[in-house]
């Protein structure tokens, strides 16, 4: 591979406290330097990059990627390739596949088609429990070894706070993060959006805060009993982000994350039974929306992670009660980012790197996140200035699914490089 | 000035303008006469198809939908499947657009999903009228509501109406809840807390836990029914105490400072949130309600088939004259 010179451009990485104009030399596969005036070595490969962001590779560490199970809606590479074209390097692949990702034959599979996408690394997520079912623990050991980083049985609350504890306490051998879409099923029950003003004039069952935040309750005091890490999946509102930031105070190992959408939008996006707008966690309200930001800003919520839901069109197009959650954001996830996050103030650009690739990459130990020489040469060009509306047939994603087309974004990814090579 | 119409639906008063909701209410009123007549027939619809296609098990509406269709002379085919469509393999848009192929005019849909209506009407040319969509509205519940109420008193504009009873899963609810308040009604709700929708008081209604003080409160009372299943799932003890704490009996009644007119959607659980004595006593239009519910919905189908509402007196005079 022949070695790969970006030069001019702006280059931010919050590992090291760079935020500078300089080059970024990468060779077999690493970083090789970064400074400036760097020369190119014979027969590299230069970028002239004036004018444009160079970060380390943008970390999503909640996608479903649809395979095996419903490959018209997404497969690893379709969502390997959605990643490359929007700015991410790695992304981790939810277990709730069909079959589901809960053995080591299953971690194998996601990682071959992974390495055959030639796109953004996959790193497969393992079941907490066999099938899902939150019964049995799944073999994490076996799990681990096959290539998986961390468990959850995201899609589904670990419902059974035994499961939980038990799944704490054995991730310690591994040191892996416990990952839990918190949510009281009793409250949720038959849910369709957030319960508030707008649920109550439209007539849709609502799911109440509360059914997020004793849960988030509950994982913090797991957490603190067992020493082990729970990370906490999607975080939706001002309750969460309260007891989570109250944890992280008192050094319970605890780490979080929020997606574009619930940074972006609330309920009132639901008004007119927009399936586009049915995610779980349902939108919220605005100082829902307000004290993520928060989190995100002081460092309560760790990562921005897209919840990457694809789904077939024509599950989409029905009625609201009968129509599937979640929406697809690995393609608007940066955008959003720039667009409501920095230029809206709430962080900068160095903090909004931080927060969709040095600490998401932290959070479940991955080998990305950072220009630092001898680092994985994992690394993104984009244009932050550059705008563009969103228009889902332009997708690489499979699904079609979001509640952002037609908004315009900032932020053209020009290169996404894995490894040193070109994917996007 | 462009004369008032409804436009291509009926999905919810929310919607409707106060202009509108009067628009439906006055042309209500000469159809009232066509179900006194003898032969209850006026060829308005004549040649028009309907589809009642309703997922949800319903008699009076479908009836009372049917009785309109037939005496504005529509022909009418039924659809009924308890279920939602896509539990049978077909989606929604699929029904939808296979009765739309078969060259209909009208669907009047009633749907367990709130927002289906929107939904269909999205995605078909046929007019849609929304005979309940989940826990939505069911606006032409609302629509004879209001016109019985319209007719024992002089205005709704400052009358004071309760609703009482399960508002968390009541589209009646809600559809009276935008009819009243846009016609310039004060609204109340009162029932126990674990069935008021959450944040109901940002409707701009207000809210009462106790039955004496709605009682006290109002001038009239529209109890809905108390649906069995909610018992089961929770949301109330009993039936018994429902009655004991919330139902409406002559003697709540009687301890009120004036007679109250009492509505009810029905079907009744007489006992359990309406005493008999009340249901069937002299301040109770519940019967007036389901005759206004057949001349309601004639004024509907007439308006959204293009009807002029100038013309509707003469729309069932012309039969009446033999001439068409």
């Amino acid at each position: 591979m022949k070695p790969l010179l970006l030069k001019g451009g702006h280059i931010v990485d919050p590992s090291q406290g760079y935020d500078a104009v300089g080059d970024l030399l990468m060779a077999e596969g690493r970083i090789e330097a970064l400074s400036k005036g760097l020369s190119a070595p014979d027969g590299a490969d230069v970028l002239d990059v004036t004018g444009k962001v160079v970060a380390p590779g943008l970390v999503d560490i909640h996608v479903h990627l649809r395979e095996p199970g419903r490959e018209d809606a997404e497969t690893v590479a379709t969502g390997a390739h959605a990643a490359a074209a929007g700015g991410f390097t790695s992304i981790c692949a939810m277990p709730n596949t069909d079959p589901v990702t809960d053995n080591q034959a299953a971690v194998g599979f996601i990682v071959k088609q992974g390495e055959a996408a030639e796109a953004a690394r996959v790193y497969p997520i393992g079941a907490i429990s066999i099938g899902q079912r939150g019964e049995h623990l799944a073999e994490f050991g076996e799990l681990i070894h096959a290539g998986a980083v961390g468990v959850s049985d995201d899609g589904h609350p670990v419902v059974s706070s035994h499961l939980m504890r038990t799944a704490l306490e054995y991730s310690l051998t591994f040191g892996i993060p416990v990952a839990d879409h918190c949510e009281d099923p009793t409250l949720f029950e038959g849910g369709a959006m957030h319960e508030g003003l707008v649920s109550s004039r439209l007539g849709l069952k609502g799911i109440p805060a509360a059914a997020e935040e004793i849960m988030v309750a509950r994982n913090i005091m797991l957490a603190e009993l067992t020493g082990g890490h729970a990370h906490l999946l999607h975080m939706s509102t001002r309750g969460s982000v309260e007891l989570i930031r109250r944890a992280k105070d008192r050094g319970i190992n605890v780490t979080a994350e929020a997606t574009p959408h619930h940074f972006t939008l609330t309920d009132d996006a639901c008004e007119d039974y927009d399936t586009n707008a049915k995610m779980n966690p349902p939108l919220r309200e605005q100082d829902d929306v307000a004290a993520v930001r928060e989190g995100l800003k002081d460092g309560t919520l760790d990562a921005i992670a897209t919840d990457h839901a694809p789904h077939h069109y024509e599950t989409k197009e029905r009625d609201f009660d009968d129509a599937p959650f979640g929406i697809v954001g690995l393609e608007t996830a940066l955008g959003l980012g720039l667009v409501e996050l920095v230029e809206g103030g709430v962080l900068t650009l160095p903090e909004l790197i931080t927060r969709m690739s040095t600490a998401p990459a932290r959070v479940y130990d991955l080998p990305a996140g950072s220009l630092a020489r001898g680092a994985q040469a994992d690394v993104v060009v984009f244009d932050a200035a550059a705008r563009w509306t969103v228009d889902p047939q332009r997708f690489r994603s499979k699904s079609h699914n979001t509640p952002f087309a037609g908004r315009e974004l900032a932020g053209k990814v020009e290169y996404t490089i894995v490894g040193g090579r070109l994917v996007f | 000035m462009t004369p008032p119409s409804l436009g291509k639906d009926l999905l919810g008063l929310e919607k409707l303008t106060a202009e509108q909701i009067r628009l439906v209410l006055d042309t209500a009123e000469p159809f009232k006469e066509v179900s006194e007549r003898a032969i209850k027939k006026v060829p308005t619809l004549r040649g028009k198809t309907i589809v009642n296609l309703f997922f949800e098990a319903s008699t009076r509406t479908r009836i009372s939908f049917e009785f309109a269709q037939k005496r504005l002379s529509a022909d009418t085919v039924n659809i009924s499947s308890t279920g939602s469509s896509v539990q049978k393999g077909e989606t929604l848009v699929d029904t939808a657009r296979n009765l739309e192929a078969m060259r209909i005019d009208m669907v009047v849909m009633r749907h367990p999903s709130s927002g289906a209506a929107k939904f269909l009407a999205e995605r078909i040319r046929s007019n849609v009228i929304n005979a309940g969509d989940g826990q939505h509205e069911h606006p032409t519940q609302g629509l004879l509501d209001l016109l019985t109420i319209r007719d024992n008193f002089d205005a709704i504009d400052g009358l004071k109406v309760c609703i009482c009873g399960d508002i968390l899963h009541s589209r009646v609810a809600r559809s009276n809840i935008w009819g009243l308040l846009k016609l310039g009604a004060e609204v109340a709700v009162c029932g126990p807390q674990s069935l008021l929708p959450r944040g109901i008081e940002g409707l701009g209604v207000q809210v009462f836990h106790r039955i004496e003080q709605a009682i006290e409160w109002s001038d009239v009372l529209n109890i809905l029914r108390l649906q069995l299943e909610r018992m089961s799932a929770g949301y109330i003890p009993s039936l018994r105490e429902y009655y004991r704490v919330f139902g409406v009996t002559m003697e709540r009644l009687e301890a009120a400072p004036k007679d109250l007119l009492i509505l009810h959607p029905g079907p009744m659980n007489r006992g359990v949130e309406i005493d008999s004595r009340v249901a069937d006593g002299p301040h109770s239009v519940i019967l007036s309600q389901v005759t206004n519910g057949v001349a309601v919905r004639m004024a509907i189908l007439y308006l959204l088939a293009g009807g002029e509402p100038a013309l509707a007196e003469a729309a069932k005079r012309t039969n009446r004259e033999g001439a068409e």
